[in-house]
């Protein structure tokens, strides 16, 4: 995308991905751990079919070759490499990008479902960098990865959250864990009206991959 | 490997300054953490490389499970996480060097059986035995039935590969349920 003015892009305005936080000692222990996010106008519905076309394309140009090859591909293999560092199996719990390769080799394509999870679904496609999406009007402050406290828990899971455990939380409570559950509530609904887009960068995953995978899921968002 | 396999050096608590051994010890861990996790990290790209190069065998576990998370890992467990990895890539890689071995065999076969079928009965080689993908397979039978069998008439008959995609099966018929009425 260098060189190209994004402000000419149908539907996108000049608006740059911002910085989340990170807590202090997660940052020295994993120093490429970053999280980026975008807001955006608007939540989901149905695609359109121009949306719907471009899935259909994007399953044409991903083959059984590449779903093998991913884990050679630096992306991809920065997040299963993550997972393992943060205790996580990614041969149980998929990471996003193998997970998506998983269901198009299962189901022989990306199956439309709404236009929020289309635009996620095209973004990591093409990216390879593992998205989240939340209801912008249901977080308060900036959104970064911390531990969770003691006695803290994730809304709508019962019982508390182990202490330490790695989670995306506004500057009030967890939103979700870190690739994993989502807090009740927290994702996007009908009644919702701007989508908080979050990108989880990680060591080998660089700024520039990060910022595109932001912008192509909130160009299709604006679709 | 040996790089990658070296102990961890971390070796308990370093004695320091008085006041300051507290501040050394989690420095020695931090950096011992750091290099584990380095390790693994070349351990899972050599996983990787292993898993393509693997491909289309199958049944070949290449799972290590996981202590849980997501979660911080201490020293010790990032440590059984990376004595997994390289006690699995030594599984991987002697399957596939047994299997190697078998399919090298199977493609020693299968060039007699072409070479002379007469020689080879009702002998079958497949794709899958030789480590190919695919479903073609490779079959010595008599021309003509029993006629090809009484005079020695064997040729190789090759499959026309895998069966075409046919989408779901229809939905059974539904019979008109019997009708007990007039």
């Amino acid at each position: 995308m260098s060189g190209l003015d994004r402000s000419e892009l149908p539907g996108v305005e000049e608006t740059a991905p911002e910085a989340g936080w990170v807590a202090a000692h997660l940052r020295e222990e994993f120093p490429g751990l970053e999280l980026r996010y975008l807001t955006v106008d608007g939540a989901s519905g149905r695609s359109p079919r121009a949306v719907k076309d471009r899935l259909r394309t994007l399953s044409n140009r991903f083959s059984g070759a590449q779903a093998i090859n991913l884990r050679h591909q630096p992306i991809p293999w920065a997040y299963r490499v993550f997972y393992r560092h943060i205790g996580l199996d990614p041969d149980e719990q998929r990471t996003p990008i193998e997970g998506l390769a998983l269901e198009r080799m299962h189901h022989g394509g990306f199956r439309s479902q709404s236009l929020l999870d289309d635009a996620l679904t095209i973004a990591i496609v093409e990216s390879s960098v593992a998205l989240r999406a939340f209801d912008a009007d249901r977080v308060s402050g900036r959104p970064g990865i911390r531990p969770s406290e003691p006695g803290e828990d994730l809304e709508g899971r019962p019982g508390e959250l182990p202490t330490g455990t790695l989670v995306i939380a506004d500057e009030q409570r967890p939103l979700s864990l870190l690739f994993g559950a989502l807090g009740s509530g927290r994702g996007v609904g009908k009644r919702s009206s701007r989508t908080l887009l979050v990108a989880v960068q990680v060591t080998g995953v660089p700024e520039i991959a990060v910022e595109e995978a932001l912008w192509l899921a909130a160009s299709v968002l604006r679709t | 490997m040996p790089q990658t396999l070296e102990p961890t050096q971390f070796t308990g608590p370093t004695q320091g300054p008085e006041g300051f051994g507290a501040t050394v010890t989690e420095g020695a861990e931090r950096l011992a953490r750091t290099d584990l996790r380095r390790q693994i990290a070349t351990l899972e790209r050599e996983l990787g490389q292993l898993f393509a190069s693997a491909f289309p065998r199958r049944e070949i576990d290449w799972g290590i499970g996981a202590p849980g998370g997501p979660r911080m890992l201490p020293l010790g467990e990032l440590e059984r996480v990376r004595d997994a990895l390289a006690a699995r890539i030594a599984d991987a890689k002697s399957e596939i060097g047994r299997r190697a071995d078998i399919e090298e065999a199977k493609r020693g076969l299968l060039e007699q059986v072409i070479a002379a079928p007469e020689r080879h009965h009702w002998v079958i080689v497949s794709n899958d035995d030789i480590g190919e993908p695919g479903c073609r397979h490779w079959h010595s039978r008599p021309r003509w039935g029993i006629l090809g069998m009484l005079f020695g008439w064997w040729r190789i008959r090759l499959s026309s590969g895998c069966p075409l995609a046919m989408g779901l099966r229809p939905p059974a018929a539904i019979r008109p349920a019997d009708d007990d009425g007039p």
